[in-house]
């Protein structure tokens, strides 16, 4: 059997990407529960935003922790300009056809890459990339350490603001009744921009946190989507709470699966997560309706 | 005889004929157009008829290719004895399928999601467990004999790719004059009015996914025999799903001729950029542009054309 010492490192690994995953699944989570959008090219927007870090780097020597706040406001324009242009303009009548819009875009946007970027897997050598730091029996590189830290700063920052700033009331009041909120004066396709904006946000975040440890293909976004997914379901849709927790729970779940099934088979972990929960509690673990 | 008929019969003897004019080259690509215009009329038999908006079809393409080539290779079965059991193989999936995710109440984006993540679980399986023989794929030997389900001269392949896709369309138009296809599309319009106009609408949905899924497995068996070689990302990947989807979609889901419509733009599209990239050397990674241009055309028409190309052919829209 495995060393408890591999076990428990592969835990505290899984945890640490799991932090990630949670900025990742809390992009999604916002979009659906203000907009009731599934935004299937999430993971493909991700994988756009890797690529920007990953230039960022190569041709201009940013660090990717330096890009973070140009990142972040690059991502945000690009949401709320993706929204306003498109996606606001196309998103009405039934779910599955927004569903077909937003996969319509990954597929633009992921042969796109594929036509401009090249198949190539791409990555960053940042000089801090093999410092590990000893924990117990476990090695933890650096890198993954300052990204969790980050990535849940960022999420509490992002919490903070919904829950005092006056667009994040007006983003709550829009998500909970979106004609009482236009009765009362709010711009709600402003509002709807905003929340795709800053859902687009935590994923320029994210690929800063994720490019010094990862890589980046064009197929990226493909690997990324249906762990966001399971996430946000098994969180329940639309709950800031169940992302951050179903976040670590998927981020742990994977790092197992891969230590004790193997490589190949452990990756089936997170698909069956997302089909028991939807087939037994669509609703997810926090989340108030299906 | 209708008056649609007449064109319909024009259409079919200038596809008996055209093998017989067209270089090999051409006879490839229409047998191309026609197979994909078979898996996306299954598709199109639980996306477009019914509604059912799947995105993981994939599953049974595998399921289908991995069956018959598993008889073939592995317990030396003759492949045209193996086709029918692959088929039976898609049917079975697509019933416990529809059954688990239905009898859960999933609709919609939800049901679209876990039909990807069964492909998902399935092209994993097919990673790993030894009687697919994992990654490595598994190859058919060539021995082209009609007996054998191979076929030296590409024109009989042709003619059962046309075959399929006939029979497909014969089953989308029977559809539409009986009585199942008519509660298929109510429940498609409206589930909770159909329920309450005493349809039995887990029972159809559960009936028509089982239809679609033998007749998805059936285009896997086919694939497997005409390059007679599959592996997991090629049976369960993604891609295909995909590209069942776009063709029904893009041609117009709900009409019996959507899907081949689709296939021939989608194909063509794809032929134009090959070209291109082999013979502007400036382009030659200019493949992945016919998938950004098919990406656009759904977006579109998603958003402006629900009925796709066919309602450019002056048909009446389904939602008049």
């Amino acid at each position: 059997m495995l060393d408890p010492g591999i076990i428990l490192a592969g835990v505290l690994n899984g945890f640490l990407a799991g932090g990630i995953y949670v900025l990742v699944a809390v992009g999604l989570t916002l979009i659906y529960g203000v907009l009731h959008i599934i935004n299937f090219a999430h993971g493909s927007l991700l994988m756009l935003a890797m690529y920007a870090v990953f230039y960022l780097w190569r041709l201009v020597g940013i660090d990717p922790y330096v890009a973070l706040p140009l990142v972040i406001a690059g991502a945000f324009v690009f949401g709320f300009v993706l929204y306003r242009l498109l996606i606001g303009r196309l998103s009405h009548g039934r779910d599955e056809n927004i569903l077909l819009i937003t996969l319509g875009l990954s597929i633009v946007i992921d042969n796109a890459a594929l036509l401009f970027f090249g198949g190539d897997t791409q990555t960053i050598d940042v000089p801090y990339a093999g410092s590990f730091v000893e924990l117990g029996a476990a090695f933890l590189p650096l890198p993954k350490i300052i990204s969790f830290g980050a990535s849940l700063l960022l999420c509490a920052v992002l919490g903070l603001y919904i829950a005092k700033s006056d667009t994040g009331k007006a983003i709550r009041a829009v998500a909970k009744e979106r004609q009482g909120a236009r009765l009362v004066g709010i711009d709600v396709d402003n509002i709807f921009a905003v929340s795709y904006g800053i859902g687009i946000a935590c994923l320029g975040a994210a690929a800063c946190l994720l490019m010094p440890t990862y890589y980046v293909t064009p197929s990226s976004g493909h690997a990324f989507v249906l762990v966001a997914f399971t996430i946000v379901v098994l969180g329940g849709m639309g709950s800031f709470v169940g992302a951050a927790i179903g976040g670590f729970i998927i981020g742990i779940t994977e790092a197992l699966g891969g230590l004790l099934l193997g490589e190949q088979l452990g990756q089936i972990g997170i698909s069956l997560i997302f089909i028991v929960i939807l087939l037994l509690k669509p609703t997810g673990l926090f989340g108030s309706k299906a | 005889m209708s008056p649609r008929a007449l064109p319909c019969l024009a259409g079919l003897a200038a596809a008996v004929l055209f093998p017989l004019l067209a270089p090999n080259y051409l006879v490839n690509v229409g047998m191309t157009v026609f197979f994909i215009a078979f898996i996306g009329q299954s598709w199109n038999i639980a996306g477009g008829f019914a509604g059912q908006t799947s995105f993981g079809h994939v599953v049974f393409f595998g399921t289908g290719a991995y069956t018959s080539t598993i008889l073939q290779v592995t317990y030396g079965w003759n492949p045209w004895l193996a086709w029918p059991v692959a088929m039976a193989a898609g049917g079975a999936v697509g019933w416990m399928i529809a059954v688990l995710s239905f009898r859960a109440g999933l609709r919609g984006s939800y049901f679209a999601l876990i039909t990807l993540a069964f492909a998902e679980v399935f092209r994993i399986l097919a990673n790993s467990v030894p009687f697919t023989r994992g990654g490595l794929g598994m190859l058919i030997k060539a021995d082209p004999r009609p007996i054998n389900f191979q076929f030296r001269d590409p024109i009989w392949i042709y003619y059962l790719a046309l075959l399929l896709c006939v029979v497909s369309i014969l089953i989308a138009w029977r559809l539409t004059r009986s009585r199942f296809g008519a509660r298929l599309v109510a429940i498609r319009e409206n589930e909770d009015a159909a329920r309450a106009l005493g349809i039995d609408v887990f029972a159809e949905k559960v009936k028509v996914l089982a239809l679609s899924g033998a007749m998805c497995a059936a285009g896997g068996t086919f694939y497997a025999q005409k390059y007679l070689y599959i592996d997991p990302n090629i049976a369960f990947g993604v891609d295909k799903s995909v590209e069942m989807l776009l063709v029904s979609m893009v041609g117009g889901a709900g009409t019996i001729f959507g899907p081949l419509i689709g296939s021939f733009a989608l194909t063509g599209i794809n032929e134009v950029t090959r070209w291109l990239a082999s013979v502007v050397p400036a382009l030659k990674n200019v493949q992945p542009l016919s998938l950004v241009v098919y990406g656009i055309m759904l977006v579109l028409i998603v958003a402006r054309l629900p009925d796709g190309l066919m309602s450019l052919f002056g048909r009446k829209p389904r939602h008049a």
